[in-house]
């Protein structure tokens, strides 16, 4: 028995370790965006604000407020239409399969992997001959498009797991295939949209290299707004860290209201279903 | 569909089908314009002279192929890649199956330390560079504890490289600095194989612990012997798509360290950026990208394959 609790103590030991070090990014975050800046200096990043300040707040804020906004508007059309997309896929490939549908799956899950700067040249190229470069709605048709892969792969191993008894009864009761869509699949998968809606909600939030080569200036979503902040000459620790925890706050909040579907997320794209 | 029209019910399947196609005909004709269609382009470009503002598709032949090969900045970056990747998924797997190993164990506030260790994922890479470069500063962060212990890493401001020896127009050998960036990444992408690894955990029935318990072997032998090995698909998907994180990343770098002096922490992807969009040196970027996404596919196509023949079987 107390063999058994001293092997406790040590997995406490290394756990509590390794929260902590793992935990630190955020303590110093948090500590450094809430002093002045007179206040930041290298040899007291550790120690907590002597006062509350929240004048990096609202410069942060100013700086990036409108930015925030261009992310909301990529962001939330982006997630619906291709969750939408995704499920259409999902159902037909997991559901109506037909020969070489397999191959076209594993065709498309590719795109999935693939380095993006290998389609970035001809991606501006085409962007700006239909008049969407540097705009938002550019940026939505790139996501919405390569995030296909992703959401199909997500929908069909959800839609997979749908009985085929299931669809069979509907058929014989006079279903077809739009009606088994609406009133079977799609009712049957709302957690499955909200699985797909919170990773690509994550993902799209979060992507910077379409951002910043796509986009300039007026239409740039808040990570590249971010990035800038942190490449100006003038380096105002303050403002950054709150900068970085403005920027990082809506998909913390989606990770801590609804973490389990992003944990289900993660493993529904990497994982077979 | 030739076969159609022959009782009431054959052709409503057919009008199934009809939909069905329309269905996924959109996102097909995308994925091959999009993905397959661009990726051409992009190797058709590699080969042009396109190396200013205005578009130029006059053949050059492997000419911006063999400047890499030649060029200080690529080999320095296929060596900081490597690795990068090697300790990157090293630290990724011993920490996410470490983990997820001790808090397998029942323990109470399991949930509390898994979300500690999670919620890296939910942030941005560029959220994670520039806190990263803040604490790992070397003269404030992480170095004000270490100065008790009286060591003082330079961190990504390490020009070193460890074991180097002169090959090509490099000095190969690993670059102090880029572990600075491992240690960022790591701290991100722990949360993905620590889940990963959770779940298969659960796969794995008590009762095979018990029955290698019953034969006498030790706790340690349970893992060495039983758990691990049948973790073993699990740590490949892991291997998998960390290699092609590691091996595309851009955002981490860029907005944590950037090239570094004499390229210490540079990659591919920082340098294909900046030859195309800094630069305007499109055949050039063309090629980097190109080679980018050969060392991707290297890992990714024979996963899919095997993964799609795991399906029909």
């Amino acid at each position: 028995m107390t063999a058994l609790r001293w092997t406790n103590f040590f997995r406490y030991a290394v756990l509590l370790a390794l929260a902590v070090v793992f935990l630190s990014p955020v303590y110093v975050i948090i500590v450094t965006s809430l002093k002045p800046l007179e206040d930041v200096s290298l040899s007291t990043m550790w120690e907590l604000p002597a006062s509350i300040d929240f004048t990096s707040y609202s410069r942060a804020f100013m700086e990036l407020a409108p930015n925030v906004m261009n992310s909301f508007y990529l962001v939330i059309p982006a997630t619906l239409l291709s969750a939408l997309f995704g499920a259409m896929n999902g159902y037909v490939l997991s559901k109506w399969k037909f020969k070489g549908s397999e191959l076209l799956f594993t065709l498309m899950l590719f795109g999935m992997f693939i380095p993006y700067q290998s389609i970035l040249i001809p991606l501006i190229q085409f962007l700006r001959t239909i008049d969407l470069y540097n705009t938002i709605w550019g940026l939505i048709l790139t996501h919405v498009v390569y995030g296909l892969p992703i959401t199909t792969l997500m929908f069909r191993n959800f839609y997979a797991s749908i009985p085929d008894t299931m669809i069979e009864a509907a058929k014989i009761d006079g279903a077809g295939f739009l009606g088994i869509f609406r009133r079977i699949m799609i009712p049957l998968s709302i957690t499955g949209f909200v699985v797909v809606a919170i990773w690509q909600f994550t993902n799209i939030w979060n992507e910077f290299l379409f951002a910043v080569t796509i986009t300039n200036s007026d239409s740039q979503p808040v990570m590249v707004a971010l990035q800038n902040l942190s490449g100006s000459q003038i380096v105002e620790w303050n403002v950054q860290m709150a900068g970085a925890l403005l920027a990082a706050m809506p998909t913390l909040l989606v990770y801590i209201l609804l973490g389990k579907y992003f944990v289900r997320g993660l493993l529904a794209g990497s994982v077979k279903g | 569909m030739i076969m159609a029209g022959k009782t009431a019910h054959k052709k409503r399947i057919t009008r199934d089908q009809w939909t069905a196609a329309a269905f996924l005909a959109p996102s097909l004709i995308l994925i091959a314009v999009f993905v397959y269609g661009f990726i051409s382009w992009t190797g058709y470009v590699s080969f042009s002279n396109w190396n200013t503002l205005t578009p130029d598709f006059s053949f050059a032949g492997l000419s911006n192929y063999l400047y890499l090969f030649r060029d200080f900045r690529f080999q320095a970056d296929l060596r900081n890649t490597l690795f990068f990747t090697l300790f990157f998924i090293g630290m990724v797997i011993v920490l996410g199956m470490g983990i997820a190993i001790l808090l397998d164990q029942k323990l109470k506030g399991e949930s509390i330390f898994r979300n500690i260790f999670l919620f890296p994922m939910a942030l941005s890479f560029v959220v994670t560079g520039v806190v990263w470069q803040w604490l790992l500063n070397p003269s404030t962060g992480f170095n004000q504890f270490l100065k008790v212990f009286g060591i003082q890493p330079r961190w990504y401001t390490d020009t070193n490289i460890l074991a180097g020896f002169q090959w090509g127009a490099i000095e190969f050998g690993l670059p102090v600095a880029i572990l600075a960036v491992v240690i960022a990444a790591v701290w991100q992408m722990t949360g993905f194989s620590l889940a990963m690894y959770l779940a298969g955990l659960r796969g794995i029935p008590d009762e095979l612990r018990e029955a290698a318990r019953v034969d006498g072997a030790s706790e340690g032998q349970v893992y060495r012997r039983v758990v691990i090995p049948m973790l073993m698909p699990i740590t490949v998907s892991v291997v998998i798509i960390m290699a092609h994180i590691s091996l595309k990343i851009f955002d981490l770098v860029y907005a944590m360290t950037g090239s570094g002096a004499n390229f210490v922490t540079d990659v591919p992807g920082v340098y294909m950026f900046e030859t195309t969009f800094r630069g305007n040196y499109y055949a050039q970027g063309a090629a980097i990208a190109i080679m980018m996404l050969v060392l991707v596919a290297v890992f990714i196509v024979p996963y899919l394959w095997y993964n799609r023949k795991g399906e029909n079987g």
